[in-house]
């Protein structure tokens, strides 16, 4: 393929995102689910929550490590920074994730109340720090990290834990609970529905101020969070495409349309993963060491003969990948049914 | 303790325990879609019970294996980070494949596999069946590319690019087909997915084994077993066969490798004996309390009993790999791959003479005799990474310089913990649950005297009743 370095970084760049935006989705609204599974009455409730993800939450993890892989991939120097520098951070996902995922796999394997306790404790805790932590990575993104001119990270865990990646680790549990709540009115029916829907008025309300702190905290003391908006106007757009589907969740919510509900809520979604990809262009890493020490998409990235290459598996591989993605949620559509084969 | 040795152990420790469950997840595929397959063409209920019972096991290893499997991927950016960059051209790329080709096939379709029995049709059951079974073989095609590329790197070349002021080198790719079918991936994969369909014909014959001896289940146990006996014969003849090419191609690209392998010190002027046992000396230069059989090795690796092997005193002493270890999990690999042919030809006879499912202890042999493939598959996977050693990535980058800078030993202590206090939790539970399922059995009641429908419609009715039951309280059915 003819393309040159500097463009198949960009492309690469735009992929990175879309997987993000897959991940952040997808995954998104079965962290919420997590996040909300304490609010569940009874043993019969927890399993619904529980199964309205089972068949799905393995498939949509795939996104992240398919995120991390491309990221390894098509920006070496990045991926070695990030990863080695939130070693800390990366090893508390890894045992959220771990536990999450075995909690449901256990949980109803066995009926003693102390036993489904323990694993529906793991469930929401897994949940929750993994969507934590999600979001302070994005917070340290935005402001930067200390890392040096050799590429690495110079800070230790404490340098992470600031109170604008603080602010936006809450943000981001706000919203992942907000897009389980809504994603849950669509599978379940009766009077945990009923129930449902006032925790997505709840989740949606904590949802919105913290929505507003975080907004006017970036706008006071992150300045390169907008800088970008101002070589590329057409960035705006994609505010008022997010400020519109926000304002949609409660309309829809109201008006009881859950579909549209749902949908707007991944628009939402998919609106923060581009501002804030936007915000970074083109830098992946930002250091808060000085200037000309960030990693940038063209200066953390593979050769063009390996991004070409890759941009030729990701464009014979995406395709199926959108359409399994496809068959399975169509497969397992409607309402949550516990039978033979459930969590 | 530093970081590199933590390091190494914590790699150790996790890839250890993940590749507990990727071969069988290999092995089971396959037996599946034979299994559904047989029930799609047939309509018969005992395959249909044959496969929910292997569905219900496979998933159970399946998410171990997608659990301890993330923890591989991020491990190379935490851990390794100076690795990360200087392979990441070539390295990274097949791990994306692997991603995209792979894992979302594997993780939609096993969805289905698990909780669309009552939502697909038959023809879409075993199409998922089928697709999960071919996704986790993609997996293993693209990993091992990865893993032998590190073995015998090929088609790339040596860069010095200049990041934020600082010369950085690195290899990139210049030929992708060479990077794929470089000099030891095609013989890596054939063992690996020899070894995979041992475990999983063992695996099969084990829990078999167990409803012979214990009377339950047995017209499908008998004839789960026979199949799977044929498996394990075949792939346990084909295993020699390509672990004696892999080997010989071991020597033409890892010399020093071998070497360690077969405790081979001197090069001397003949032929190299082979030990077939010995406690390998790296002070004193000399495999002690060996057995060894007079120009073996030369014979093995040339066809010719004299000429001379090239043995580790043509290398550099930094350039050994830690013999002891290499030596000891090669032989055990090769052992236990010599029981496996011996014991499944021994089956095989006695089926032929038809007391096979007469012998008690012969069955009772079986049982247990799951354990060796699952510890030559672990073994022969340290012989090829510790006789790799010092390299990361055989002759260009040392496993020292490949750590992460910024990562400190109390760090990798810490999640070293972690990472034990887990992995035990998650080996005790899986063993329970596994122990369960089996002690469970497949849903079929009157498999063995073909009985009505009826019979298993209320045999599955009164399971259903017993759900709940802890292990000790399952039902006996026949």
């Amino acid at each position: 393929m003819d393309l040159s370095h500097e463009t198949l970084c960009l492309i690469w760049f735009v992929l990175l995102v879309v997987l993000l935006t897959g991940y952040a989705i997808l995954d998104g609204f079965d962290l919420g689910v997590g996040i909300l599974h304490p609010l569940a009455r009874d043993d019969r409730e927890r399993r619904i929550l529980m199964n309205s993800i089972g068949p799905l939450w393995d498939g949509n993890e795939v996104w992240l490590v398919t995120f991390g892989g491309a990221m390894f991939a098509a920006f070496p120097n990045a991926y070695a920074t990030i990863f080695s520098g939130f070693y800390t951070a990366f090893m508390a996902l890894l045992f959220a994730l771990i536990f999450r995922a075995i909690s449901m796999e256990f949980r109803s394997k066995w009926t003693s109340p102390a036993w489904r306790r323990t694993w529906d404790a793991c469930f929401f805790v897994g949940s929750t720090l993994a969507t934590l932590l999600f979001g302070v990575a994005v917070g340290n993104a935005m402001i930067g990290i200390p890392v040096g001119a050799d590429m690495e990270f110079k800070g230790s865990l404490t340098d992470l834990l600031g109170p604008y990646p603080l602010l936006t680790g809450l943000f981001a549990v706000a919203m992942f609970a907000m897009h389980g709540a809504i994603y849950l009115h669509l599978k379940t029916e009766g009077a945990l529905q009923e129930r449902v829907r006032g925790w997505m008025w709840h989740s949606f309300g904590l949802f919105l101020v913290l929505y507003m702190l975080t907004t006017i905290y970036t706008l006071a003391k992150v300045p390169r969070a907008t800088a970008n908006f101002e070589h590329h106007p057409w960035a705006w757009l994609i505010v008022l495409a997010n400020v519109l589907a926000i304002a949609n969740i409660p309309r829809s919510i109201y008006l009881d349309r859950p579909g549209q509900a749902f949908i707007s809520s991944c628009l939402t979604i998919a609106a923060f993963t581009f501002l804030f990809s936007i915000a970074l262009f083109p830098n992946l890493v930002t250091s808060n060491l000085g200037d000309g020490l960030d990693l940038t998409i063209y200066n953390a990235a593979s050769s063009a003969r390996t991004l070409g290459i890759m941009l030729i598996i990701a464009i014979i591989g995406m395709p199926f990948v959108l359409a399994y993605t496809a068959v399975i949620y169509w497969v397992f559509r409607g309402k949550v049914q516990i039978g033979e084969h459930s969590y | 303790m530093d970081v590199l040795l933590l390091s190494r152990l914590q790699f150790a420790l996790t890839i250890m325990f993940h590749y507990l469950f990727p071969p069988l997840t290999i092995g089971l595929g396959v037996l599946l879609v034979v299994m559904e397959g047989l029930y799609l063409r047939t309509g018969r209920i005992e395959y249909e019970a044959a496969a929910k019972f292997w569905t219900k096991i496979f998933a159970l290893n399946f998410a171990m294996g997608v659990v301890t499997g993330i923890v591989m991927e991020f491990q190379f950016g935490t851990n390794w980070a100076a690795y990360s960059r200087y392979v990441g051209d070539v390295f990274g790329s097949a791990l994306a494949a692997e991603g995209i080709f792979a894992f979302f096939l594997e993780s939609g379709f096993l969805a289905v596999l698990v909780f669309g029995w009552d939502k697909v049709s038959h023809r879409m059951h075993f199409f998922s069946t089928v697709m999960v079974a071919l996704g986790s073989i993609f997996s293993s095609v693209w990993i091992t590319v990865a893993n032998s590329w590190q073995q015998t790197p090929a088609g790339f070349h040596i860069v010095t690019n200049t990041v934020n002021g600082l010369p950085q080198v690195r290899v990139e790719v210049t030929d992708f087909w060479a990077v794929v079918f470089n000099p030891s991936t095609i013989h890596r994969l054939v063992h690996v997915w020899i070894g995979a369909f041992i475990l999983g014909a063992f695996f099969v014959m084990s829990v078999t084994a167990w409803y012979i001896l214990k009377r339950r289940h047995e017209a499908f146990a008998a004839r789960s077993f026979t199949a799977a006996l044929w498996v394990g014969a075949a792939a346990s003849l084909a295993a020699v066969v390509s672990g004696h090419f892999q080997a010989r191609n071991v020597y033409r690209h890892q010399p020093a490798k071998l070497a360690a392998f077969e405790g081979h010190f001197a090069t001397g002027e003949g032929g190299a004996p082979l030990h077939p046992w010995g406690w390998p000396d790296e002070e004193r230069g000399e495999v002690r309390g060996a057995v060894s059989v007079p120009g073996l090795l030369s014979f093995l690796l040339f066809e010719d009993f004299s000429r001379p092997v090239t043995g580790l005193d043509r290398f550099p002493r930094d350039e050994w790999p830690p013999v002891w270890l290499s030596f000891q999990s090669y032989h055990l690999m090769v052992a236990l791959g010599m029981a496996f042919v011996v014991l499944t030809l021994y089956a095989l006879f006695k089926l032929w003479r038809g007391s096979l499912f007469h012998s008690r202890r012969l069955m009772w042999v079986f049982v247990f005799a799951v354990i060796g493939p699952y510890l030559s598959n672990q073994a022969g996977w340290v012989a090829a990474e510790v006789g790799r050693q010092p390299w990361v990535v055989y002759g260009l980058l040392r496993t020292a310089d490949a750590l992460s800078p910024s990562v400190t030993a109390g760090q990798v202590l810490g999640s070293i913990i972690m990472f034990g206090l887990i992995y035990a939790t998650l080996f005790g539970l899986w063993l329970y649950l596994l122990d369960r399922k089996i002690r469970e059995g497949p849903a079929l009641v009157a498999a063995g005297t073909g009985g009505p429908p009826e019979g298993f419609l209320s045999a599955a009715a009164r399971r259903a009743d017993h759900a709940g039951d802890s292990m000790t309280g399952v039902r006996e059915e026949s």
